[in-house]
């Protein structure tokens, strides 16, 4: 057969729509799989009970706790670090040699693998600050990790709110100061919000850096300073030391519909984000 | 008090955008002083292309993790780079709008899903399928390379697909009008033009795939040897700390934070030719 | 926004109230992922018991958990391995013994090896099963990370001096071990004994004999199965006060009653 246009045409939208629909295909797989395999385990006794016996028995209570509690101390340590900064590169500066050094490093920071931050929050929260495997040292580390989420995302939504806005109220006599606060932060804020949901779906799922930072920890928390085993991590043991592939599927389905319903939260946002902008 | 206000707010604005270039040091710092001595007295060229880690009998050479690394992650981008920019194709080209609200969300779920998660369906998946299959024990380049490949596509469809709908829409009409066909306007116009953004977005997968630790941890059997195919087990930068980590004592942490300085001189080299390539494409 | 600020507010308020909770773990317990399984069940026993002495576990590893005892991280450092050189000083109680079992697919037909081919397997300079009487496969060896307990004391015990091949797979954790060979015919790995037995939900491996020696508990006290080490908790300064009581809980007839019972052999039972 000769390559005419037309065939190659063919052929090309053929194999694009076979790998994409291929791609659908394997990622619905994993999913359909792992709550086929989890959802019924899953009950309200596995969501309110502790681990026992490292996990064989009981539920997944404290590494629930542990999860929430670790994503909400980072999200709060992070949330002013980041809009402050996204603020201060939207607002602010009009380039320059700072901000030029504060995008790279934001842009770095997003780069560096989990790994490396395990290793930075164990050596300086762990060891210099003496904070122990707890949960201020995980939060405090996840913290760095979000932040160029939060950032970008937030500069973003600040840099999509009209010029309009900012000029009627620079007009009225409004202070820049006033005019953030009054006209920039009200329309912004959907999309700050939408910048902290994506931000927790990656506490939720962060693993490497908390197992050297946050611990091993079963019982149930007391306070930020006790170590927790955050959920991923309770999982991935669960798995690799072969204690009870039930309840890794029971857990492994718990971070999927949490991490599921974070993508519905955050898609809900933009989308009513997008509607209030246009 | 309101000219105080203001300068105070943008005052507490700058200090505050500071924070990511404080982190940034702290981290390079801190990684550094803790790796830094044992790499003076391996000496660098002995840890880099040294055979050998035995931290317990102080031999602490790195290469066969660098070649880990290495064929892991080309195996990850051979198979992921090709699947994910038609992935984008298909997003910005072809996908009817209803398949794009399916498409769309679902990337964005695979982007989310914890890594561990990928990790043990490959553990459950692949590394049976292999073993059975191709022989061995399953935990191999191969494994790795496929898990990889599924966890970078989220990054390089996102980025290649913003990149080509960012495009002039005239770029397009143009090359329909001279009677292009629709896939010859793609192969011929529309990818040349949204390269550098596709390149940046492949780079950026890249980087995650090296920088991935749980996923290898459980899937790559973790040997120190170098690979003699792709069966064969191997080791990365980022399990041998991930691995290692917990137990380290003295030297031999010492020796996980030097992997770690490696880990991250590769990384920032990634990263800053991400970041020089987008920044050319801007201007 | 005032809601907002409130909300704020409410949160650190609880924050601080949380961190004046801080305290009530007296003793944290750290180190070998081998020994951390058992004192995991002890310490939920003594949590019902003496709920008013807090006591926390961590993993970490042997070298980690001794380090971690005597930088004051922990109080207590666990090791699944004997005490270096420079560690002698430190203050060590034997808790428990554990053998350690060299494990393989039960369809397997092997049932027995030599310390000699044992450590030829290790060194691979035998590669294929139907060297030591299996069929013709090759053999896949597994070993633990640098820095594991269980690894050292393979190490001393069985390697005389050799090392383990680079080409071993290498998993961090006895369970992950047992998952490897009980899912894979060619495969061979050493855990603790008392994980070697047959356990629920758990697919099952075989425990090989050594020069003709069963791995059983009996064998092992009577010296005629020599592949054992001593669980260890290390600290600094002889134990006092919560550490102490702990201990004393650990070593009482009750306490070696639970271990027996997770299939470790009480150090107790050595003596008498």
């Amino acid at each position: 057969m000769r390559i005419t246009a037309r065939n190659a045409e063919k052929t090309a939208k053929i194999l694009i729509w076979t790998i994409a629909l291929m791609v659908i295909a394997v990622l619905i797989f994993i999913i359909i799989f792992i709550l086929y395999r989890g959802l019924p385990v899953i009950n309200w006794n596995f969501l309110t009970e502790i681990p026992r016996r490292s996990g064989r028995e009981g539920g997944i209570a404290s590494p629930i706790i542990g999860t929430l509690s670790v994503t909400a101390l980072a999200v709060l340590i992070a949330m002013p670090f980041g809009v402050g900064t996204a603020f201060y590169l939207a607002e602010y500066t009009k380039g320059g040699i700072i901000t030029r050094i504060i995008r790279f490093c934001t842009e770095s920071l997003a780069g560096i693998p989990s790994i490396i931050y395990g290793l930075f929050g164990f050596i300086f929260f762990l060891d210099v600050l003496g904070l122990g495997w707890s949960i201020l040292s995980g939060g405090l580390t996840v913290a760095i990790m979000i932040l160029p989420t939060l950032i970008r995302t937030a500069e973003e939504s600040i840099r999509s709110v009209p010029k309009s806005y900012r000029e009627v109220s620079f007009s009225l006599g409004g202070t820049k100061w006033q005019t953030i606060r009054k006209a920039v932060v009200p329309s912004a804020i959907r999309g700050i919000a939408n910048g902290i949901i994506l931000s927790v779906g990656r506490c939720v799922a962060e693993t490497a850096a908390l197992i050297m930072t946050a611990g091993y920890e079963l019982i149930m928390p007391r306070s930020v300073f006790d170590s927790s085993r955050s959920l991923a991590v309770h999982f991935y043991t669960l798995v690799m030391d072969g204690i009870s592939e039930r309840n890794a599927y029971g857990t492994a389905a718990v971070l999927i519909i949490l991490v599921f319903f974070i993508n519905v939260v955050a898609n809900m946002l933009i989308n009513r984000f997008v509607a209030k902008g246009r | 008090m309101k000219k105080f206000k203001e300068k105070l707010s943008g005052r507490v604005f700058f200090v505050l955008a500071l924070s990511t270039i404080s982190a940034l040091v702290l981290i390079t710092v801190f990684i550094f002083v803790n790796g830094m001595p044992l790499i003076a007295e391996v000496g660098l060229f002995n840890f880099i292309f040294g055979m050998s880690w035995a931290p317990e009998q102080g031999q602490f050479g790195i290469f066969p993790m660098i070649v880990g690394t290495v064929s892991v992650t080309l195996g990850a981008a051979l198979l992921g780079i090709p699947v994910g920019i038609c992935c984008s194709i298909f997003m910005a080209e072809f996908a009817p709008a209803m398949m794009k609200n399916i498409f769309r969300p679902a990337i964005q779920l695979l982007a989310g899903i914890p890594s561990v998660v990928y990790g043990f369906w490959g553990l459950i998946f692949i590394v049976p399928a292999i073993s059975t299959h191709l022989g061995g024990v399953g935990m191999s380049i191969l494994a790795g390379s496929i898990i990889l490949a599924i966890m970078i596509l989220p990054t390089i469809i996102s980025i290649s697909e913003v990149s080509l709908l960012a495009l002039p829409r005239t770029y397009k009409e143009g090359a329909l009008a001279l009677g292009m066909t629709h896939w010859q306007t793609i192969r011929h116009v529309q990818l040349p033009a949204a390269k550098s953004g596709i390149v940046a977005g492949v780079i950026l997968g890249i980087g995650r795939a090296v920088g991935e630790t749980m996923v290898v941890i459980m899937v790559l059997g973790n040997s120190v040897a170098l690979p003699e195919s792709i069966l064969d087990s191997v080791r990365t930068l980022t399990t041998n700390i991930g691995l290692e980590m917990g137990y380290a004592a003295g030297r031999h942490r010492q020796a996980l934070f030097a992997t770690g300085i490696v880990l991250f001189v590769i990384i920032m080299i990634l990263n800053i030719s991400a970041q020089y390539i987008t920044r050319k494409k801007v201007k | 926004m005032k809601r907002l600020i409130i909300t704020l507010i409410i949160l650190s308020a609880g924050f601080a109230s949380s961190c004046a909770a801080r305290g009530e773990t007296n003793v944290i317990v750290s180190g070998s992922t081998s020994v951390l399984p058992y004192v995991e069940i002890l310490v939920e026993e003594y949590r019902i018991l003496y709920p008013e002495y807090g006591v926390g576990i961590q993993g970490g590893g042997s070298s980690a958990g001794i380090l971690a005892a005597v930088s004051g991280f922990a109080d207590i450092g666990m090791s699944s391995r004997a005490l270096n050189e420079d560690e002698r000083d430190l203050w060590s109680s034997e808790i428990a013994l554990d053998g350690l079992a060299i494990i393989i697919h039960p369809d397997n037909p092997v049932d027995n090896l030599s310390m000699q081919q044992l450590r030829d397997i290790y060194t691979r300079r035998i590669t294929n099963w139907s060297e030591v009487g299996g069929r013709d496969a090759r053999i896949h060896i597994i070993a633990r990370e640098a820095g594991s307990g269980t690894r050292s004391a393979f190490q001393d015990l069985v390697m005389e001096g050799e090392v383990i091949h680079q080409r071993a797979i290498v998993q961090n954790s006895n369970g992950a071990v047992r998952q490897l060979v009980s899912g894979n015919r060619d495969t061979i790995g050493f855990i603790s004994l008392g994980l070697a037995e047959p356990q629920p939900g758990l697919r099952p491996v075989k425990a090989l004999q050594l020069d003709g020696v069963a791995p059983t508990r009996e064998n092992v006290l009577n010296g005629s199965y020599g592949l054992y080490r001593a669980f260890l908790f290390v600290m600094p300064e002889a134990p006092e006060g919560y550490v102490g009581h702990f201990i004393d809980y650990i070593l009482s007839e009750e306490g070696q009653q639970l271990l027996i019972g997770e299939g470790l052999i009480s150090v107790s039972g050595r003596i008498g």
